[in-house]
């Protein structure tokens, strides 16, 4: 359709936010001796049996599927905070608790890979699951106050998986009310080299609706 | 970087020692990916980043004939992998670009100035296939007044037969670092950003400092 730009282009697949969070740094506990390795992203160990050390979720993950190492859930990965969280997200309406960006990928890929190092892993998986519907409902419910051109909309905390569902969506609504609610700035072949009216009529019609 | 935790992100000088060429990337990576229009190509870290694989790819060789046990080896491949992926999806992503909006690159001398070289001559290509394919297939059947590769009509004052970039779509955005109050586009309506806020906004209003890197699209 003309003047819609095409989503494939500047979206991410959920593999690439996947990609993107295996960045993250969890701590391992090695259960082998191996030197330092000096990576192109960065220098992690050198690694000995029973010392805890900080590596990329992908290197942790990698080590772990070979049985080498197992890793220490983060903090926020407890029954206890878990359930902080759900109950403060159930009790406010607009706000969203902090999570890491990434929480949503960091939990799938522990709980893929390395379900035996979660303490209590069923109770932690369904209340991340919990979160997850919480937040989602949350932000569908938001989305429907969302009524008027705006510009520039502040979404704190949202994380990475949620951003990346929601982008097309709000995007697009966005831009269909930048769009309708400003008909002077509908490119038209006529007028598009003739800028300086528009602006001064944009101006005049927002000072009469307020 | 992207975690929950704040600390850091507001001391320059901080981020600047602490960064490596592969979290550069996979930040260029996902503005390229984000924004509607084509970016300015990375020629330095672009450079450093082929060095860099370069280097590994040999070292990888060196390990897996000298009998460096599998595990290792295999961790480095990883890493390797991992790079290549982000270099060459930033790379395609780009040439995308460039196949879609070739005309209006073509056209439009700052614009074609964000490119590498080799994009350069790769834009230029297409053009001239895109070109010949058009007039090969269509213009030349058409009456004379619609030939123009560029234009619907000979009366049309512009050139609107060029697709461009569309850059009043709304893109999400992190800040890096304390924006004050800064206006939006076409508007007098101000915004202020704290370092990791995240933000849903018209891209326009922000392209100059996604360009000048104080402003991640995510």
């Amino acid at each position: 359709m003309a003047g819609q730009s095409d989503p494939n282009l500047s979206l991410f697949s959920a593999e690439e936010v996947e990609f993107i969070a295996e960045d993250e740094m969890v701590e391992i506990v090695p259960n082998l001796r191996m030197d330092a390795l000096n990576f192109i992203c960065g220098d992690f160990g050198p690694f000995f049996p029973q010392m805890a050390t900080q590596v990329p979720l992908w290197l942790a993950v990698a080590l772990k599927k070979r049985g080498k190492c197992t890793i220490r859930p983060p903090l926020w990965m407890s029954v206890e905070k878990l359930t902080q969280v759900l109950e403060a997200e159930r009790d406010s309406q607009r706000v969203f608790e902090q999570l890491p960006f990434h929480y949503v990928e960091i939990s799938r890929l522990l709980f893929d890979h390395a379900r035996d190092d979660i303490p209590d892993v069923y109770m932690v998986r369904s209340l991340v699951e919990d979160i997850r519907d919480v937040r989602f409902h949350k932000v569908e419910t938001n989305l429907e106050t969302l009524n008027e051109r705006a510009l520039a909309l502040k979404i704190n905390n949202l994380s990475a998986m949620e951003v990346n569902i929601v982008r097309p969506f709000i995007g697009r609504a966005l831009q269909a009310f930048y769009k309708h609610d400003s008909p002077e700035l509908i490119p038209d072949q006529e007028r598009i080299s003739d800028r300086r009216p528009q602006v001064a009529n944009n101006a005049a019609r927002r000072h009469l609706r307020r | 970087m992207a975690s929950g935790s704040t600390a850091g992100t507001d001391d320059d000088y901080e981020a600047l020692i602490s960064t490596t060429d592969v979290e550069l990337l996979k930040r260029v990576w996902r503005n390229e990916k984000a924004a509607p229009e084509i970016l300015r190509f990375e020629t330095a870290l672009i450079q450093r980043t082929r060095g860099q694989i370069q280097l590994m790819e040999e070292t990888i060789e060196e390990f897996s004939s000298s009998g460096i046990d599998p595990l290792t080896v295999s961790l480095y491949q990883m890493d390797l992998d991992r790079t290549q992926y982000l270099l060459r999806s930033y790379l395609r992503t780009r040439l995308q670009k460039i196949g879609k909006y070739m005309f209006h690159i073509s056209n439009n001398p700052e614009v074609q100035n964000r490119l590498s070289e080799q994009e350069k001559g790769f834009a230029k290509r297409c053009t001239e296939d895109m070109e010949r394919h058009l007039e090969e297939s269509v213009l030349s059947k058409l009456p004379d007044n619609y030939r123009d590769i560029l234009k619907q009509s000979i009366i049309s004052e512009e050139n609107d037969m060029v697709p461009e970039p569309q850059l009043d779509t709304f893109v999400v955005c992190k800040s890096r670092r304390f924006l004050g109050p800064f206006q939006l586009d076409g508007s007098d309506e101000l915004l202020e950003m704290k370092p990791d806020d995240l933000c849903i906004i018209h891209y326009k209003s922000i392209k100059e400092r996604v360009q000048e890197g104080e402003i991640d699209l995510v």
